[in-house]
């Protein structure tokens, strides 16, 4: 019964497996790519937690039907809020990435001790 | 224009009423909303000021760091960090805030890494991690709050959150949100990415992020768990207390001691931020009215002096390559008017009496002996960091004033001084 209700957050688990391993990935890799790569692993772990959150047993999407009244559906607000998320998360990548365009253009490497050393 | 709209503003609700705007013609539980309020009207007109007053100054200095080109997105990209900065304090809703603090991130990476100096590359992506981690957070104890309350209002949170049976959750969000918004106000732990990113941005760029971009950060903070988590967690007090005081008297305490022996001007100047911003969260984590109010006014007079301030050293770079404090000797006898004006942001720093950072210190020492058992100690940690400040920004006045001009490495651009 314990093992069943620890499962039952499966998700839950998964979100904050996958949030650590981001997180990891950005502290100790000196690359600046896999540092991006991480943070991007990272923002997928909240886009995992709002997903899970709105289900809702049974549900489908939000979408009025002719003829169907009393459909159960899932809450459509936290979609549309990480919608926006996901929008932020692949600008922020996309101007990180620039960035170790830029930093390979002015110091011909992108890891990160030997930036530290060319200064 | 802008700042215009914003005293207006202030003026209106200066009687302490909060004005609101449903975005879009919904009403506010369900709409997104704007809100107002008198504490927020400070703010705002900390972040319009700032914006104004640096942008009347900075066509010669960006005139001077950005080639002519890349100016229409610089300008577009300053704009953007103006209009985020200004939403997350007008925002009634805690996604919306959200939204606008990334918008705002994201300009203003973009302003920072704009200068010609390669070493603020590196500084950004620093800047871009942290500042990405730290949203994140605040995502997640969005998401949080959100799933026991079913509602992203923040006046409807905190109206909701005393019906939550299961305060877990709540307790976590808290600490995330705390955290992330931690990060982005740079306090003192999590600062690492203020001193490069301040120093290498292009100077204008740097007047207006130090006079703003964490204060607003840190005015989310504020909202957070001033209005929102103290009225309904009922430990949260202590905790958050326990939390903020250490931290803050670390920061203020350290990032001065650091100050004192930086050798570059405005990383010296941006290490005094980190310590000003222990200040203001010394202040609110009082836990009261008499503190709460103290950080508000020091946020605003630090905004003022240190803004003042970078804009000096701009005028300053405007004429000296290398800002290195043995460099500049001998300025004051080539821009008398530039470092006149740097003293007495200076003194306002220190918070000499008859200046405006006097007021605020003062009130942080009444509420400190007002509200907590070790208020004694509390104003001697505010003494001793004050005194610091005197030398570190006396070190600066000795060099502007007392010290021999060098030649030849620190050159001096024979251009008609028109920046202040």
């Amino acid at each position: 019964m314990k093992l069943l209700e620890l499962l039952g957050y499966f998700n839950y688990w998964v979100f904050a497996i996958i949030l650590t391993v981001g997180l990891y990935a950005v502290i100790s890799k000196s690359n600046l790519i896999k540092k991006l790569i991480g943070l991007s692993i990272f923002q997928s772990a909240v886009f995992l937690m709002y997903i899970t959150m709105d289900k809702v047993e049974g549900g489908t999407a939000p979408i009025i039907q002719s003829g169907v009244e009393d459909q159960i559906f899932s809450n459509p607000v936290p979609q549309v809020l990480i919608l926006t998320a996901i929008v932020v998360g692949v600008s922020t990548l996309a101007l990180g990435l620039a960035m170790v365009v830029r930093i390979k253009e002015c110091y011909g490497t992108i890891e990160e001790n030997e930036i530290l050393d060319a200064d | 224009m802008s700042f215009s709209i914003a005293v207006a503003l202030t003026l209106a609700v200066l009687d302490g009423q909060a004005l609101q705007y449903a975005m879009g013609g919904w009403p506010a539980p369900y709409g997104i909303a704007l809100s107002v309020d008198t504490f927020s009207a400070i703010v705002l007109l900390v972040i319009t000021g700032a914006s104004t007053a640096a942008l009347l100054a900075a066509k010669p200095s960006i005139d001077q760091q950005i080639e002519s080109e890349r100016q229409p997105l610089f300008y577009a990209a300053w704009l953007l960090v103006l209009s985020g900065l200004v939403g997350i304090v007008v925002s009634a809703d805690a996604f919306n805030i959200f939204v606008f603090m990334e918008i705002s991130s994201l300009a203003s990476y973009i302003l920072i890494a704009g200068g010609p100096d390669r070493r603020a590359l590196p500084a950004v992506f620093k800047y871009l991690m942290m500042g990405t981690i730290g949203a994140t957070f605040y995502l997640i104890g969005v998401g949080l709050i959100y799933m026991m309350t079913g509602t992203l209002n923040l006046a409807d949170i905190q109206d909701r959150l005393g019906d939550v049976t299961d305060i877990n959750p709540v307790l976590v969000a808290a600490g995330f949100i705390t955290i992330g918004l931690a990060l982005k106000a740079a306090v003192f732990p999590l600062h690492v990415w203020v001193p490069n990113a301040y120093t290498h941005a292009p100077h204008m760029v740097t007047v207006f992020l130090a006079a703003c971009a964490t204060k607003v950060a840190l005015y989310v903070l504020i909202r957070f768990d001033y209005m929102i988590f103290q009225a309904t967690l009922e430990e949260h007090k202590v905790q958050f207390a326990l939390f903020a005081m250490p931290l803050s008297i670390l920061g203020i305490l350290i990032a001065s001691a650091v100050a004192m022996f930086e050798g570059h001007l405005k990383r010296r100047l941006a290490s005094s931020s980190i310590a000003q911003i222990g200040y203001i969260l010394l202040g609110v984590s009082f836990v009261s009215m008499a503190g709460l109010s103290a950080s508000a006014m020091h946020m605003f007079n630090h905004a003022l002096a240190k803004g003042g301030l970078f804009l000096a050293v701009a005028c300053l770079a405007y004429q000296y390559r290398d800002l290195r404090l043995d460099q500049l000797g001998g300025a004051a006898a080539r821009m008398p008017w530039t470092c006149a004006a740097f003293v007495v942001c200076g003194l306002s720093l220190i918070g000499v009496p008859g200046t405006a950072g006097f007021i605020s210190k003062w009130l942080l020492i009444t509420a400190a002996l007002e509200s907590d058992p070790w208020g004694g100690g509390l104003v001697a940690v505010i003494l001793v960091s004050s005194l610091m400040a005197v030398v570190y920004v006396w070190r600066i006045v000795e060099a502007l004033y007392f010290q021999a001009p060098v030649e030849g490495e620190g050159q001096y651009l024979k251009h008609q001084f028109k920046c202040y």
